[in-house]
């Protein structure tokens, strides 16, 4: 557990607080503590509030920690970088620019000195990865809510980040465009196993994509409640693992945690 | 006699070369008293198919019958909830509610018409927001509004369009189980077109799946016999729910699927993709 592929990713004794008008202070994260190995999918699920997005934009290194941080292949985050890439909620294209003058300017900032063609053929691959093969030339404004997030998905794999963070990357879709864009998540993920970390509230897509399910108290002073490994082989397949016999028995565990940690409710 | 019966219903949009078709020989009947789900993807076409069974949009193909008569048009028979609550922002939600009410009852008195809206607002647990416009309120407030407004013309059969997709999970349970709730008791023949599972299972009789268009077509129903009331969170347990997510998910992600993504063509093909790209 102590060889630096094993602690790839790790969040040592995190907590962050807020001053509160009256003076006092808000621990909204108390002593946050994981590692993650190289090539692992953790999924950290929570409740609305408990304090998930505050965990990973500290990994972003879009906030600093009050106490304690994250690190990244042995380096301490102190700012966002192109080594770790993110997905949000709102994908964040430039809605005048093309699907593919979105995922290159990523790739341009990345790879500076690659020639132009092959960082356009890098863009075009995972473009096609993700399925946008006829859509590329398409404005980010004309494309559906699912397609702009592939578009999203594509440009955080096109960077070749060292560690991937999805927060909540499909919250804003409907369920089933969530089934067909987790498909295509864990598949470009497959190629090439990147270290992923992946806020949702979503159980049944932490199932699906994660091999350890991390859940999360609610706050104040939120930190790990319990961790359960994902026993479903690779590759994945949804009707495949829905079938697995101990499915619903994951699933309940999980269904029950967040239950328990329902507002007014936390131990 | 069914309520509702549609038999090899198609419909494309376009014509000549354009032609695209989004409905394929759908068939399907709805008894009086049946809550019908209808599960598919966004842009598979379920709006079309409801605007089909509502009478604002006709089928190139097919028959559409009512109580086993042809269907001419629409009609205050049916209520319509959408998606996007449609409701006038100038009036108030009881004025809302009137308009309706007072365009399928014209023969009630004033007294009638307003034990009606009031009946129907307070079904709806808006008799403190009666005087507020749509603007006051909000999403999960408009839809009931809206749902209130269906019913109270008394239809015999509810057509709901994506009712709770604009709302937050939260808002969309706490309607799911408060549509459930109203159902129990007025037992109207409903319709509901859905992009979520758990929601069709949670509210319905049969749910049945429809394929990813174009040429979308319904896939095999499933019949729902889970016991009213139905609570969301001991359902969660239920075996039969389990195996009927488990079945409606596996047509939808597999022979009702949308076109898979493409894999990576051989580089030779992306260089030609990257010189048009790049032009």
């Amino acid at each position: 557990m102590n060889s630096p592929q094993q602690r790839f990713l790790e969040f040592s004794h995190l907590s962050m607080s807020f001053p509160k008008g009256d003076g006092t202070v808000s621990k909204v994260v108390v002593d946050f503590d994981l590692t993650v190995a190289k090539g692992e999918f953790v999924c950290l699920i929570g409740h609305s509030g408990c304090g998930k997005s505050t965990v990973l934009s500290v990994l972003a290194g879009l906030v600093n920690a009050t106490e304690g941080g994250a690190i990244v292949d042995g380096r301490e985050v102190t700012e966002p970088g192109i080594d770790r890439g993110i997905v949000f909620q709102q994908p964040n294209l430039l809605p005048w620019l093309s699907a593919f003058d979105n995922v290159m300017m990523a790739v341009n900032a990345a790879f500076p000195k690659l020639s132009r063609k092959d960082r356009s053929l890098k863009a075009i691959h995972f473009l096609t990865l993700v399925g946008l093969q006829d859509a590329m030339t398409k404005k980010s404004g004309e494309l559906s809510a699912g397609m702009r997030q592939r578009v999203g998905i594509a440009r955080a794999f096109a960077l070749d980040p060292k560690v991937l963070l999805l927060d909540e990357p499909f919250g804003m879709l409907d369920s089933l465009t969530r089934f067909e864009l987790q498909q295509v998540l864990l598949d470009l993920w497959a190629t090439d196993k990147k270290t992923a970390f992946m806020v949702t509230h979503d159980v049944d897509e932490a199932l699906f994509l994660a091999d350890r399910v991390v859940m999360m108290t609610s706050g104040p002073g939120a930190k790990v409640g319990k961790i359960v490994e994902v026993p479903f082989g690779r590759p994945r397949d949804r009707v495949g693992i829905m079938e697995h016999p101990e499915y619903y028995a994951y699933r309940d565990t999980l269904i029950d945690f967040l239950n328990s940690q329902e507002h007014g409710k936390a131990a | 006699m069914s309520a509702l019966e549609l038999r090899g219903v198609s419909k494309s949009y376009g014509s000549g070369e354009h032609a695209t078709q989004v409905l394929r020989n759908i068939n399907l009947k709805v008894e009086k008293g049946d809550f019908v789900a209808i599960v598919g993807y966004s842009g598979a076409g379920k709006t079309t198919l409801m605007s089909i069974i509502a009478g604002l949009c006709k089928a190139d193909r097919g028959d559409v019958l009512l109580n086993d008569k042809a269907m001419k048009g629409p009609g205050p028979d049916r209520g319509l909830v959408f998606q996007n609550y449609s409701l006038l922002p100038w009036l108030s939600a009881f004025d809302n509610i009137m308009l309706a009410v007072n365009q399928v009852f014209k023969d009630w008195t004033l007294e009638q018409k307003t034990a009606q809206v009031e009946k129907f607002l307070a079904m709806v647990k808006l008799k403190d927001a009666a005087k507020k416009k749509p603007h006051e309120l909000s999403g999960g407030m408009r839809q009931r509004v809206s749902v209130a407004r269906a019913l109270a013309t008394n239809p015999e059969m509810l057509l709901m369009d994506e009712p709770l997709g604009a709302l937050d999970a939260l808002t969309r349970a706490t309607l799911q189980d408060e549509i459930e709730k109203i159902w129990r008791v007025n037992r109207t023949t409903a319709v509901l077109i859905t992009n979520d599972v758990d929601e069709g299972i949670l509210l319905a009789d049969r749910i049945i799946p429809l394929s990813a268009g174009p040429g979308a077509t319904l896939g095999p129903e499933f019949r729902i016999d889970i016991p009213r009331p139905r609570d969301r969170k001991a359902m969660v347990h239920d075996l039969e729910f389990r195996s009927i997510r488990n079945k409606v998910i596996g047509y939808l992600l597999g022979p009702g699927a949308r076109k898979k993504p493409g894999k990576p063509d051989a580089p030779m093909v992306l260089a030609t993709q990257a010189e048009e790209v790049l032009a």
